[in-house]
């Protein structure tokens, strides 16, 4: 992190027990995306739900299907985590949703400024880009650094009732994901449409 | 010839008995229920993507990339809502990862509509090299995949395309050859 950046007054947080806290929060079959890698490890870890996603590649594209979910079902939360280099890999993203405006979508960014599950690089925007401010940048008004984990929890109260999409980026931590994700992507896919109550079990 | 009236009548315009390639592909779209639909630009899509934003049934909207497309409906699919994703060759060609890591293997009734670049009077030869890889690419994960040249199987060949990636849980590439649209000419 650069000098600039560490004059941010966040605290660094840990993945595991911020993706806890959301997840004790969830009341009303909010849908979670968990990204490619450590989020889903960590949103696995957290204690299984039907109504989340655990994504088994397609780095970038947490917050595009949370949004296509948000879409479907307009009345249903859906929150989506991501990480820092994979919200790089697909940065359109975030002006596409802010042209949509989904009132029921909340987007989670979890930021380390490394590629933490390929052995730990820096990824091209450590030290010197702000993903808040790309995301403000992008129009999506409503996004904010958690400064600690009770203004995550504040944050994320927030976001529940909040009448656009809302990011809430976090600096995390370099430790890995607590779970393994199961690996088997249509008994995923299924259990997630259960969950959504698109489907009923056979 | 019929293409190129095609090409210059009132693009925007859906009327029942419009029998021009747009409107079938509008109206077959609407028949199997599918609402959604992202999109990377082409210029030949411009009528179909003009009558679709003119459709209120349609959530019609431009995307920066045509993976960010593929994610959009993939959700929508898994919280019940049909989608498709119209885009270019050159855009098909970004796509081999999240085919293979999202639609493939998560059994996703993907939906791509393709407007082929790349081939009979290309001018760029950038797109003619980009459109040798969509095949091979389709073929090497064993992709259902259509080339329509004509407007008479057009309708069929859509809607039973669309009602077999539904029931069968699979993706599928409905490829609009320049024969069908007319293609984009070489202008300048």
């Amino acid at each position: 992190m650069s000098s600039k950046m560490d004059t941010r007054n966040t605290k660094v947080m840990n993945r595991f027990d911020v993706t806890s806290r959301l997840i004790a929060k969830l009341k009303h079959e909010e849908a979670v995306i968990g990204g490619i890698g450590n989020t889903n490890f960590d949103l696995w870890a957290a204690g299984h739900r039907p109504q989340n996603f655990y994504m088994l590649g397609s780095m970038g594209l947490a917050f595009p299907i949370a949004l296509g979910v948000a879409l479907a079902q307009p009345d249903r939360r859906v929150f989506a985590l991501e990480g820092d280099g994979s919200l790089l890999m697909q940065l359109g993203a975030l002006s596409t949703i802010a042209a949509l405006k989904p009132k029921n979508l909340v987007m989670i960014v979890m930021d380390n400024g490394i590629y933490q599950i390929t052995g730990a690089q820096p990824t091209p925007a450590a030290g010197v880009a702000d993903l808040v401010a790309i995301a403000l940048g992008s129009g999506l008004a409503n996004s904010t650094w958690a400064v600690d984990e009770k203004d995550f929890e504040r944050l994320v109260d927030e976001a529940m009732s909040a009448d656009g999409p809302s990011l809430i980026a976090l600096r995390i931590d370099d430790k890995p994901g607590v779970g393994t994700t199961r690996r088997d992507p249509v008994q995923i896919r299924e259990r997630f449409m259960h969950g959504l109550g698109v489907r009923e079990p056979l | 010839m019929a293409i190129a009236e095609q090409q210059t009548s009132s693009q925007a315009e859906h009327v029942p008995g419009d029998k021009s390639w747009h409107s079938i592909v509008l109206q077959t779209l609407k028949r199997n229920e599918i609402s959604l639909i992202p999109y990377v630009p082409d210029r030949v899509l411009t009528p179909l993507i003009k009558g679709l934003h003119a459709d209120p049934f349609f959530t019609t909207f431009a995307t920066a990339r045509e993976e960010e497309a593929v994610g959009i409906v993939s959700g929508a699919w898994m919280g019940g809502r049909r989608g498709a994703v119209l885009m270019q060759t050159s855009g098909f060609a970004t796509l081999a990862n999240t085919l293979a890591s999202l639609a493939v293997p998560y059994q996703i009734p993907l939906i791509m509509i393709v407007s082929e670049r790349g081939t009979l009077g290309e001018f760029n030869y950038g797109q003619s090299l980009v459109c040798r890889t969509m095949r091979p690419v389709l073929d090497s994960l064993a992709l259902e995949h259509h080339t329509i040249t004509r407007l008479d199987e057009l309708e069929f060949i859509a809607d039973r395309s669309i009602k077999q990636a539904v029931t069968t849980q699979a993706p599928v590439a409905l490829i609009l050859n320049p024969l069908l649209t007319g293609g984009k000419v070489f202008d300048k």
